[in-house]
């Protein structure tokens, strides 16, 4: 078996006393796609803020490709490959798609002057593999729709060369068209060998496009299970009620068996 | 109108200006629009202009900055005493550097004073408009201790060319210089972007549109130095400077123009080099997306609390330099100077098109603010409006004008 693209190894971290994430492990390989999946407050989102970069674990270690990872910031993260598409996709509304794709990353002239005309160049070749259509380059972002703020998003994403894609709740504010769309972009990406974490509530959302599910309740890992091998059911079984079926890798977090 | 693509909020101000302008022009039977009355304008708007480049970006962020009049009180007095008392003790009086180390320990003194309320709001996270309330009356405080109370006066003569008066201005020649390297710039800027667009493939504007905007912009500096350079300084001076370079006077008089003044120019240069930071360095970048949505600027990786903090320290620095035209103009420091300034500086910027829930603003846009309101002001007082009224009627615009803004905003919404 190759070495994992992403480990994290006992993850904790607590907020207040309270134990947001508990000694958590998840992995993921190269051009797969992991769903992470629980209810609202299950600590998901905390989990994988803890691998772009916006929180420190308390305890626990993070490997990427093998090798221990230091990640303290967001700018630890991008230097890693690992790029996040927020539920709130963390725009700037007031600026154009181009400002927002290289916040913090501007292409800047040899003066030290922004470059505007070669990042708004990146912007229209990246976005015409995304979303052909997109048209509105010179507008601040709020004028535009749902899925098209989607797209900037995941096109700040991966035009730097993510090999991490952590995307959550990618499908929470579009419509079905939409989804779809993000659904053939995860299953581009993949065949491009990018691991990418998709995290929902909504199991209907993830199933189908996922490699394999970890399942968290109350903070703790529930289990693993490859799709293939569960149902539906038993996943959703995992997510309520916190129990583990037989063709999952139980975590410490799942329910004894009476 | 389409093809031009300028800013509708940029045209709608220009014309609330001219209409202004023109109206007080006609209740007070032609007095307003002359040489002299706009050369005035000019100078008094200087000031306010600097700190209004400066208070764009605060807002812009989502912040207030109520100290900026207080600062100036507190940073005119120890300019004052540092030309007036210590320097001539040091280096002796008039001496040619003294005028460089007061506006150099004013710009100094106004980025520290930022930089401490910046980190205070930056890293401790104390709300704006707390920490500059303190700081209002923290400096106000301030600015009376350094002499007790008393005023500071005369001022070097190199520093007081910084206030304009005869001068402080650099005379026909010069000026006439000036507006050609503003024409050339203009020009070759807007062609280097053009050429920059087409390399790359995107649309432009239509060769007559871009023309057309070339031919506006040279033909408002050509207009500014013109009416600059009618307005000839007083008969008396004029024979003085005349006898002085041992030039006989003609019986019909010389006419010696003033030229732009030394506090327009600065103020002037002020706005276009924070155009640039605010437009073209990842710095300005930084700052509105900050003002549109810190969170996303900081997953971005933008240090949003050191930017926060710059962006004080230079709407301190700002204010530095608007101490020393405001002290350079009155030829004295007192510790009342800047009374009430931060609120016409913030009205500058709010009429100017900022907007207070922030991400929104452009510096051309709050220095016109600074002409719109000074404009009304001496307008009336050039009408004999007593003072309360006065300011009645400019509280009433600020509340309108930013009515009209936000009415409009929601209609292209």
């Amino acid at each position: 078996m190759s070495t994992p693209l992403v480990e994290m190894r006992g993850i904790s971290i607590a907020f207040g006393g309270i134990k947001a994430v508990d000694d958590v492990s998840v992995d993921l390989m190269p051009g797969e796609v992991v769903a992470l999946l629980g209810h609202n407050g299950a600590g998901k989102s905390t989990l994988i803020k803890i691998l772009s970069g916006a929180y420190r674990a308390d305890a626990g270690e993070i490997r990427v490709e093998g090798q221990v990872a230091d990640i303290g910031t967001p700018r630890d993260a991008k230097r890693y490959g690992i790029e996040t598409i927020y539920q709130t996709l963390a725009l700037a509304d007031n600026v154009d798609a181009a400002a927002n794709i290289f916040l913090g990353r501007e292409i800047v002239t040899r003066w030290g002057t922004l470059d505007d005309a070669a990042m708004e160049s990146a912007t229209r070749q990246v976005m015409a593999r995304l979303n052909p259509h997109f048209r509105r380059f010179k507008e601040p972002v709020r004028a535009l729709s749902g899925g098209q703020r989607q797209s900037v998003a995941i096109a700040r994403a991966i035009h730097f060369n993510a090999r991490i894609l952590i995307m959550d709740e990618p499908t929470a504010a579009l419509g079905p068209a939409e989804t779809a769309q993000v659904g053939e972009l995860v299953k581009q990406l993949k065949a491009q060998g990018i691991g990418i974490f998709l995290i929902s509530h909504d199991i209907h959302d993830v199933f189908d496009l996922a490699d394999r599910v970890s399942v968290m309740k109350n903070g703790r890992l529930v289990g693993t299970a490859r799709t293939s091998d569960v149902t539906k059911d038993e996943v959703l079984g995992m997510i309520i009620l916190g129990k583990c079926p037989e063709a999952a890798v139980r975590g410490p977090g799942a329910m004894a068996d009476s | 109108m389409r093809h031009l693509e300028v800013d509708p909020r940029l045209v709608g101000m220009l014309g609330a200006l001219a209409v202004i302008w023109v109206g007080f022009d006609l209740l007070s039977g032609g007095a307003f629009l002359t040489p002299r009355n706009l050369w005035n304008l000019s100078v008094q708007t200087a000031s306010i202009a600097v700190m209004a480049c400066g208070m764009v970006l605060v807002i812009v962020t989502r912040n207030i900055d109520l100290s900026v009049g207080a600062m100036l009180g507190f940073i005119g007095m120890v300019v004052g005493v540092v030309q007036a008392r210590w320097l001539p003790e040091v280096i002796g009086l008039e001496h040619p550097a003294t005028a460089f180390i007061a506006v150099a320990v004013g710009v100094a003194l106004g980025g520290v004073i930022g930089l401490m309320q910046g980190s205070l709001i930056a890293y401790l996270g104390i709300p704006s408009f707390i920490v500059t309330l303190g700081g209002l009356l923290v400096w106000r405080g301030a600015a009376w201790w350094v002499t007790q109370g008393q005023t500071v006066a005369p001022m070097d003569g190199r520093f007081r060319m910084l206030g304009g008066g005869i001068e402080g201005a650099i005379g026909a020649t010069a000026s006439w210089v000036l507006a050609a390297l503003a024409c050339a710039a203009i020009v070759a800027g807007m062609v280097m972007l053009r050429r920059r667009r087409l390399a790359f493939g995107f649309p432009v504007r239509p060769g007559w549109a871009e023309g057309v905007l070339m031919g506006l912009a040279c033909l408002v500096v050509i207009g500014a130095v013109a009416v600059a350079n009618s307005y000839p300084i007083p008969v008396g001076v004029a024979r003085r400077m005349a006898e002085a370079q041992g030039i006989a006077w003609p019986p019909g008089g010389l006419f010696i123009a003033h030229g732009l003044a030394i506090p327009v120019i600065v103020a002037l240069m002020v706005g276009v080099a924070m155009t640039v930071l605010a437009t073209r360095t990842r710095f300005g970048r930084y700052v509105f997306a900050i003002g549109g949505n810190p969170e996303a600027a900081e997953l971005s990786g933008v240090n949003t609390r050191r930017s926060l903090m710059m962006v004080f320290g230079l709407m301190g620095a700002l204010v530095g330099l608007s101490a020393c035209i405001a002290t350079a103009r009155l030829n004295a420091a007192t510790n009342a100077a800047g009374t009430l300034d931060e609120l016409y500086v913030i009205a500058a910027a709010v009429i100017g098109g900022t907007s207070l829930a922030g991400g929104m603003g452009t510096v051309a846009g709050a220095m016109l603010g600074a002409l719109v309101m000074q404009s009304l002001q001496s307008g009336m007082v050039l009408l004999g409006v007593d003072t309360p009224l006065q300011n009645i009627v400019v509280g009433l615009v600020l509340v309108f004008a930013v009515w009209l803004d936000g009415a409009w905003r929601k209609r292209i919404r």
